[in-house]
């Protein structure tokens, strides 16, 4: 693939406003240097595929302007529309055409010639990995198959920057990591500037070279996950108690040590606020009360715990929250 | 890419898409043989009413075969295209340098294949029940390029309606309308045989009477240049009105969600 050169994406203050639902994206600034991996991280319902919308042409800002390079994303939307690629969402494919079919489709639509389409359809089956089902329809696809012909449909003009909105939901753990590897080397060996928006933290800590995270509309916090993580600083620890009665005990055992943060089911976490020093500490003063531990981890500080401190709530309960107003929308409509 | 090649594309797209899915051709092909068959058995002895213009019924009814198989094309064109905006298909379009007129063009496609593939169906079976074309092989051809006028018609209105509502449920809706349609038009009567003064009215104002008259005439009549024109001008007319409708909504989705 010929390398591509040099769009970055900038936003200043863009907004977008749903009449009677309020600000789905609420003036967010952005800048996505050439050749970067952006994750933007957030829940549900956070103004995450608004905000690729908009970047992509495909919705109007009501407030604000984005550019890709020096395009403005309104007034040139066409040249835009030009070097830009997307797989958006919800996988756009038709069930009636053939992997190949949609490649020819949208090789000619963006103006490639025969010959040079050909080529592309099969260089592009060839990394997405569906040359042997090239000639089946797209109905008797799996869901991962979907997703990476969604995203070699994304690449067939070659665009200098990608717009990913969450292209691994639904995937299973192995169609995913071949996604990643898929992205990362779009990004290292070609060049293309990536805007991935995810809800999966593991995804955005592995794959992104800076991480946005955006809630309820607005960007809390942004910068590469290690810096991220490290604003954090402490560790937290985890504790499963053997007799689950024991939890409220636990729990006040180890308020001294720390703040409490989300833990898995049935366990108890704290932030240490003495750092890992403090581990020695805590066994020694369970071990006091006569506590029986199940399971005890030291965690390092992730990116759930940024969204935490950032927004006060861990990011999977967001999303929970997220879908329950969905719900409880769709069961008032 | 020319705009035409971009057209070339999409209609092949449509027509591939059509051909695909025969649970939703056939029907499209068969329902108006059902009805044919059942109002020829039904409606025989209207060919003893003074002033009917064909020796059987069967002959008389199948002009609104062709019209029935235009409208069924048509929503199942127009359904297309709603579920393509709810695939987000649309969308993926629009990136491309695609024209408006391209797209929306291509996508009637499939409703004329179908409305071709139905023409000849018909017309088939016509002649093998002994219908005669009064107006000879050239009849044939004008009988098919009005079935095709028709299946742009219904086919522009219902894919207004999608980009309208953006549901092939409200799509689908839609399908009672064209029985509504044919019901109150010169389907099963002549105009002129019709005494109830607000049926007349109804089939008089509804445009879909003059479109199969407008069959009807090359049939049973030869050229008879008043039906023709009124057939293809209202039916051209509805053609225009319709994609100039649909074009405006969809720049308005596109632009403005």
């Amino acid at each position: 693939m010929t390398p591509s050169h040099g769009f970055d994406i900038r936003a200043e203050g863009l907004a977008r406003e749903y009449a009677g639902a309020g600000r789905a994206v609420d003036g967010i600034d952005l800048h996505v240097a050439s050749g970067e991996i952006y994750g933007f991280l957030g829940p549900n319902g956070a103004g995450k595929s608004t905000t690729v919308l908009m970047l992509t042409t495909l919705l109007p800002p009501t407030a604000g302007r984005a550019a890709i390079g020096d395009l403005d994303v309104v007034a040139d939307a066409h040249a835009v529309r030009r070097i830009i690629g997307a797989a958006l969402q919800e996988v756009a494919l038709d069930p009636m055409l053939t992997a190949r079919e949609h490649l020819h489709l949208q090789g000619a639509l963006h103006g490639l010639r025969r010959a040079e389409r050909v080529r592309r359809c099969d260089e592009l089956l060839e990394r997405v990995d569906l040359t042997s089902v090239a000639g089946r329809k797209v109905s008797t696809f799996s869901g991962g198959m979907k997703r990476r012909l969604d995203l070699a449909l994304a690449l067939v003009h070659r665009p200098s920057v990608l717009f990913l909105d969450e292209p691994t939901t639904g995937l299973d753990i192995r169609s995913r990591t071949a996604l990643w590897d898929d992205v990362r080397s779009l990004a290292r060996d070609d060049g293309v500037t990536v805007f991935l928006t995810t809800q999966y933290l593991e995804e955005a800590d592995a794959l992104a070279d800076r991480v946005g995270i955006i809630d309820d509309g607005r960007i809390v916090a942004e910068g590469s996950p290690a810096a991220l993580k490290a604003e954090i600083g402490a560790p937290s620890v985890e504790i499963t108690p053997v007799r689950p009665e024991d939890a409220a005990g636990i729990g006040a055992t180890l308020a001294p040590f720390g703040p409490s943060v989300a833990a898995r089911d049935g366990g108890l976490s704290v932030r240490l606020a003495g750092g890992e020093a403090a581990l020695a500490d805590v066994v020694r003063a369970l071990d006091a009360n006569g506590y029986a531990i199940g399971h005890l981890s030291l965690e390092a500080p992730s990116l759930d715990d940024v969204f935490l401190a950032k927004t006060g709530r861990p990011l999977e309960a967001a999303s929970d929250e997220a879908d329950a107003l969905e719900t409880r929308e769709q069961v008032a409509a | 890419m020319t705009t035409l090649q971009q057209f070339a594309w999409l209609t092949r797209r449509a027509v591939v898409r059509t051909l695909r899915q025969p649970a939703a051709a056939f029907p499209a092909l068969l329902f108006p043989l059902i009805l044919l068959a059942v109002v020829a058995a039904g409606l025989g002895s209207a060919t003893d009413i003074p002033g009917f213009p064909a020796d059987s019924y069967l002959q008389f009814a199948l002009a609104g075969a062709f019209v029935q198989a235009a409208m069924v094309g048509g929503i199942n064109s127009g359904a297309d295209l709603a579920v393509d905006i709810e695939s987000g298909l649309l969308d993926r379009l629009a990136l491309t340098p695609l024209r408006r007129w391209a797209l929306l063009l291509g996508q009637l496609s499939g409703a004329v294949t179908l409305a071709l593939l139905a023409g000849v169906l018909y017309l088939a079976i016509g002649l093998l029940f002994g219908v005669e074309i009064a107006a000879g092989v050239g009849g044939v051809a004008v009988i098919l390029a009005l079935a095709v006028v028709s299946a742009l018609a219904f086919a522009a209105l219902s894919a207004l309606l999608a980009l309208r509502t953006g549901s092939s449920e409200a799509v689908h809706g839609a399908f009672p309308l064209t029985f509504l349609l044919l019901t109150f038009s010169s389907f099963y009567l002549p105009r002129t045989l019709i005494d109830v003064d607000w049926f007349k009215a109804l089939a008089t104002y509804n445009p879909v009477s003059y479109l199969i008259e407008g069959v009807r005439s090359l049939y049973i009549d030869g050229w008879d240049s008043q039906a023709l024109a009124l057939g293809f001008g209202l039916g051209a007319a509805i053609v225009a009105i319709g994609i100039a409708c649909a074009s405006a909504a969809l720049k308005g989705r596109l632009a403005h969600r």
